[in-house]
């Protein structure tokens, strides 16, 4: 008859025994402040349609400690997000030419190639051009 | 250096407790000494009834994992020395169940192991006897990180998907299904397909990583399963895939 | 024995598009919408000039795209976040359909705000 095994229990709280799961529970999280980015931007084009006064509150309100903080907490997550994504692309992406596989510096450095690009063509859209 | 080290082990014994306990040894600290070494000399010299796996000493059959200070670790490639002044944690590998002290079953890996086919599988009946195939330099070079795995297990006692989700596949099954998938030598990819590509194959996994930070031979199962998910997804969705 | 799900291959395609878009284009637009306007540091899009950027059709395309992609990166990774952080497995399945009613819910509203009627 064979004995009982010992199940050994998970605690809820398995993600703060490690620094290393406690960064990936912060980067899923950080999902949350890209779902509250499309909210606050849907409140910004709101306000735009409402006309000029509508749009000049929307930034009085977006400037209130509340908001302010939620929103610095927000660009952190969001940086965060980006900067473990494009880290982790060579690991989903692996292309192999001429029977070599491309290094995956590459990858991940084309990935912030782009991400500096398209930053800096909203930037001057927004910015500059308007 | 001082002459000793303290063990602190994991004992369960099942005839006469329902739950673990810890006894304390102390051991020699030899320079050379790994902490298997020390549960050798604890068997050998003070405590004949611990009861721990061990074969090769040398960190290529995979039998020796267990949890040291917290981490999943093989125990005969790390040294006295390295936890020096001590004292050093030794407990069973964690998500697994415990038969006895630091001998865990790993019934439910053995059982998922068959279940991806980890042999080359050919669509052609060819049998044995006149068959050779040629492989480049750089075919090898596309699958030979993931044939380097020891079915150690100390991913998926990192896994943290794995002690939450025991229907999970695991990083070292799905990993050696990678390595026949990219070997040019196999044509079986689609039927492994139907069992990497279901919900507690690869679409469990959520990329923690903690697999690779584990694995001692450099295999990097977090990679393998990431790579695989779009072929997962486009196979799984596209109707004109390869079947 | 369990078959291949493409539910979940969907899902996390999906989770894959809308990740890479919003890593590449959220940053910039948090920083400048949530912090550096509303600060003052830099002046906002004059009012006339950005309701006419937002008033072109591509452009209206481009940011329901990034809207209704950035939604569902979320949901994939937040329902995993319960079930795996949380361990609320167990309730996979009405966890799964809240999160995704809510992408249903976020698209529409970013369809109305972007496309609506009056605009």
């Amino acid at each position: 008859m064979t004995q009982p095994r010992y199940r050994q229990p998970v605690s809820l709280f398995w993600w703060t025994r490690r620094r290393s799961y406690l960064l990936f529970v912060l980067r899923e999280m950080s999902s949350v402040a890209v779902a509250w980015f499309v909210v606050h931007f849907l409140l910004l084009v709101t306000a735009v349609h409402r006309g000029a006064g509508a749009y000049q509150e929307f930034f009085e309100w977006s400037a209130s400690p509340l908001l302010l903080l939620v929103n610095l907490v927000a660009l952190a997550f969001v940086l965060l997000h980006a900067v473990t994504w494009f880290n982790l692309a060579p690991k989903a992406i692996v292309v192999r030419m001429q029977g070599r596989q491309v290094p995956p510096r590459a990858v991940a450095a084309g990935h912030f190639g782009a991400w500096l690009v398209a930053s800096a063509v909203v930037f001057w859209v927004l910015v500059v051009m308007l | 250096m001082p002459d000793t080290i303290m063990l602190q082990v994991t004992r369960y014994r099942p005839e006469s407790e329902s739950a673990p306990t810890v006894q304390e040894y102390e051991v020699p600290m030899r320079e050379d000494w790994a902490v298997l070494d020390g549960l050798n000399y604890v068997k050998d010299h003070l405590d004949g009834t611990l009861s721990f796996r061990w074969s090769c000493r040398m960190g290529i059959c995979g039998s020796c994992g267990m949890t040291v200070n917290g981490d999943p670790a093989l125990t005969c490639g790390k040294f006295l020395t390295d936890y020096a002044p001590g004292p050093v944690r030794v407990g069973p590998l964690a998500n697994f169940p415990v038969i006895r002290d630091l001998v865990v079953e790993i019934d439910d890996f053995l059982h998922k192991l068959p279940q991806v086919k980890p042999w080359l599988v050919r669509d052609d009946d060819g049998g044995v006897e006149d068959v050779e195939f040629l492989q480049t330099p750089d075919q090898l070079d596309a699958y030979k990180q993931y044939s380097m795995c020891i079915n150690c297990m100390l991913c998926y006692s990192a896994c943290p998907v794995y002690g939450i989700e025991p229907d999970f596949l695991g990083p070292a099954a799905i990993a050696l299904a990678q390595r026949y998938n990219l070997d040019s030598r196999d044509q079986g990819s689609h039927q492994r397909l139907d069992v990497l590509a279901t919900d507690a194959g690869v679409w469990a996994c959520t990329y923690v990583g903690e697999c690779t930070r584990a694995c001692p031979k450099g295999v990097d199962p977090a990679g393998a399963i990431q790579r695989y998910k779009l072929t997962a997804a486009a196979r799984t969705l596209l109707p004109w895939g390869k079947r | 024995m369990a078959r291949p799900s493409r539910a979940e291959a969907a899902a996390w395609l999906l989770f894959s598009a809308g990740g890479m878009v919003s890593a590449l284009l959220v940053p910039v637009l948090v920083l400048l919408f949530g912090v550096l306007f509303p600060l003052g540091v830099l002046t906002p899009p004059d009012h006339a000039g950005f309701a006419a950027l937002l008033g072109h059709p591509l452009v209206g395309i481009a940011l329901l795209g990034l809207c209704v992609l950035a939604l569902l990166h979320w949901a994939h990774r937040f329902r995993y976040t319960l079930f795996d952080g949380l361990q609320l497995e167990r309730l996979r399945a009405p966890i799964s359909a809240l999160c995704y009613a809510a992408v249903l819910a976020g698209s529409v509203w970013a369809a109305f705000v972007l496309f609506g009627v009056g605009w």
